[in-house]
């Protein structure tokens, strides 16, 4: 067989994985220990005096080498495998069976929520974690294409929220228009910014297409503060229209769905529609992504990536291309900005600040760049792990009252961008998967490629 | 004598403001292996992507199959059926090779694909072996190979190779001479080859080019080529066998 490696299942190698784990607690507690370890307090006598924190230093310590250890033996594992036999096509065990699970868990989330902490207790942990993930997964999803695909670095990509957001709160409002029919015309005024961001940048790659769509997004900004009659300025636009269930609103009116179900009035509701919306919405992003990657425009944008010259010189219109990559992703940050200023039922600049592009940037970057699977493992952590910090009261029992973990977030964050990056310095799952395999019985003798769907 | 395939008259290209091409005149007919040699720096390269578009000539002319071509944007000029295996081979390095031969047939939106491939794999073998390998990790020969492999997917009528022969052992050059002699002589494809291996690269053409400096000095039959004084003295010395 041309291919004897992948016959042989690679075995874990445990002395590896204890070593970097032990690096990992070695990096982590350089890291951790001076900020989490020592903490300067004031005394009776308003004297500064150095106190210690070692149980919480070690019990954060703990987690990461955990998580470390938990990626070496679940995640990476995979991908050193893949490298081992990447003459041949590899069969994705892993994605056969991880992703109907991962979509039974997103369908059945706010099922077993209900289930377990009842409607008082669950729109928090579905609003929150669950809807609040998935707009940033859906975020991450649509960078991707710009990023992770056509390989043009958007600093801006929050202005294409921004404006999917605002063109629906200003439709709403005044033109009395129903979210279905603006969410479309959301998106398709993005991608129209997009092209216009688009046009200037053709030329530019790298920092220099960086430094310009920082700027694209700093003036989108800016305008939405500034041009007060347009957007009402820094105070932004309330009283947005909520999203209907075609036609059926979720208030407590005798129209609304409790009354036309004969259900009792809850909030919960709407969180529960607003969770499938966003999940029907972060799906069709991902599915859009992977058809477009087996389309002509899909392989372009790869190509593209990978060396511009040589497009042009096959016959690949670049200037289309980036276009198109433009106002794909545009679109998409469209849709999620009319969802979530519908969501909201009030939106200012305040939402759309370059920090928000960075965190999508950085979602993407730490998933490791096309990934869908990478882009939702990073969402998952730095999203949920942000609300989950705002949970953590217990903590307060152990490290006093005045213990507020909200402010570890940026530094944890912070963290978590050196260790990745030193680790797997391409993202979490860095590997990409082929679009194209050979089939089988063609005139090329069979022994040289094992089975595959063409 | 029927109108050549490829015209180039007059062709200046600059760098800014440094001047590589100073007027070059050349022909390429339907079916034929034109080869040009030169010494390092001579232009040669800057030559063929001139024909592509990329640098436009600042003077002169280009046609290609009764179409003046120079200021023709190069995706446009690519879809007149010209492929080019450029100089450093280009190849998409984290893609697959069967995603990089997919690219070669992207301007006819993969239709004659299937086909295609059989083909470029029965000429180079060594890529069928290798068809699930990421780009960047194939060997600097087999990089070659896919780079030509690449340009045939488009089915052109006329292929530009630079340098082909670049880094690879005899045995690898001989094989590659060999394939692009059999798409001339099978299919009538018509090659335009800038070689440094010219004993070679003379040998396979019915006729060759010199260029120095940026200017045509010399042309003739591979034959005639081979025989001069001049040619010997200058690309051939040590290296004939
Ligand atoms: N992008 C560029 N900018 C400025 N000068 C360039 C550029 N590309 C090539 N040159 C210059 O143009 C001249 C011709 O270069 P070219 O690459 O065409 O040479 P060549 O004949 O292909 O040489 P070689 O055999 O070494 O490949 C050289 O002096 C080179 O330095
Ligand atoms: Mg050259």
């Amino acid at each position: 067989m041309a291919n004897p490696v992948s016959a042989a299942a690679p075995s874990l190698d445990y002395g590896r994985i204890a070593r970097e784990a032990l690096v990992t607690g070695l990096v982590a507690t350089a890291i951790l220990g001076p900020f989490i370890g020592l903490i300067t307090v004031q005394n009776m006598d308003h004297q500064l005096i150095l106190e210690t924190r070692w149980p919480l230093l070690a019990a954060l310590i703990a987690v990461i080498v955990g998580v470390r250890v938990f990626f070496s033996l679940f995640v990476w594992n995979r991908a050193v495998k893949i490298k081992k036999v990447a003459p041949a096509r590899v069969p994705f065990k892993i994605e056969r069976f991880a992703a109907p699970f991962f979509l039974g868990l997103l369908f059945c989330y706010p099922i077993f929520v209900l289930a377990g902490l009842g409607a008082g207790g669950s729109i928090k942990w579905i609003d929150n974690f669950g809807i609040q993930i998935l707009i940033y997964i859906m975020l991450g999803w649509g960078l991707n294409i710009v990023v992770g695909l056509a390989g043009l670095l958007d600093l801006g990509y929050v202005a294409f929220y921004a404006v999917g957001a605002y063109s629906y709160a200003l439709l709403a409002k005044n033109f009395g228009l129903s979210f279905w029919v603006l969410l479309p015309l959301a998106g398709i005024l993005a991608s129209f910014w997009g092209i216009i961001l688009g046009f200037p940048v053709l030329r530019l790659r790298g920092d220099y297409l960086a430094i310009v769509t920082l700027a694209f997004g700093e003036i989108i900004r800016l305008i939405l503060i500034n041009w007060v009659d347009f957007s009402n300025g820094y105070a932004g636009i309330s009283g947005i229209p909520r999203p209907t269930l075609f036609g059926i609103p979720f208030n407590a009116t005798d129209k609304g769905f409790a009354a036309v179900f004969g259900l009792e009035f809850s909030p919960i509701y709407r969180t529960i529609f607003l969770y499938y919306l966003i999940l029907a919405l972060a799906l069709l992003t991902a599915w859009v992504t992977v058809r477009l990657r087996h389309l002509p425009i899909g392989r372009a944008w790869e190509a593209l990536r990978e060396d511009e010259i040589a497009c042009r010189s096959l016959g690949i219109n670049t200037t289309t291309t980036k276009l198109t990559a433009f106002a794909t992703g545009a679109m998409f940050a469209g849709f999620a900005g009319s969802f979530f200023a519908a969501r909201q039922g009030f939106i200012s600049p305040e939402s759309f600040t370059f920090m928000e592009s960075a965190n999508i940037l950085a979602i993407v970057v730490l998933g490791g760049m096309g990934s869908l699977w990478g882009v939702v493992i990073a969402a998952v952590a730095l999203v949920g792990g942000f609300e989950l910090m705002r949970e953590m009261d217990f903590l307060k029992m152990v490290f006093g009252q005045d213990f507020d973990p909200t402010q570890y977030r940026t530094l944890l964050f912070g963290a978590a961008m050196v260790a990745i990056m030193l680790w797997k310095p391409r993202g979490l799952i860095s590997t990409r998967e082929p679009t194209a395999f050979l089939k089988v019985s063609k005139s090329v003798s069979g022994s040289h490629v094992s089975e595959g769907h063409g | 004598m029927t109108e050549p395939l490829l015209t180039v008259r007059g062709v200046k290209t600059y760098y800014g403001n440094i001047i590589a091409l100073k007027g070059v005149d050349l022909d390429v007919h339907e079916g034929e292996i034109v080869t040009m040699i030169g010494a390092n720096g001579a232009g040669k390269s800057t030559l063929m992507m001139t024909i592509f578009g990329a640098p436009q000539a600042r003077e002169g002319r280009i046609v290609y199959a009764g179409t003046d071509i120079t200021r023709m944007p190069t995706h446009m000029i690519a879809r007149m059926r010209i492929a080019q295996s450029p100089e450093g081979r280009r190849i998409f390095p984290r893609m697959t090779v069967l995603e990089n031969l997919q690219m070669g047939a992207a301007i006819d939106e993969f239709a004659h694909f299937d086909e295609d491939l059989n083909q470029v794999f029965s000429l180079f073998p060594r890529l069928s072996e290798r068809a699930h390998q990421r780009g960047g990790t194939l060997s600097g020969g087999e990089q070659q190979m896919l780079a030509i492999a690449r340009a045939l997917m488009s089915r052109p009528k006329m292929l530009l190779l630079d340098e082909p022969s670049l880094g690879l052992a005899p045995l690898v050059v001989k094989q590659i001479f060999d394939a692009i002699r059999e798409l001339n002589r099978s299919q009538g494809m018509t090659v335009f080859l800038v070689e440094q291996n010219a004993f070679h690269a003379l040998k396979l053409a019915h006729r060759g080019y010199v260029m120095v400096n940026g200017l045509i000095t010399m042309s003739g039959t591979g034959k005639e080529l081979l025989a001069s004084e001049e040619v010997r003295a200058a690309y051939l010395e040590g290296g004939a066998h």
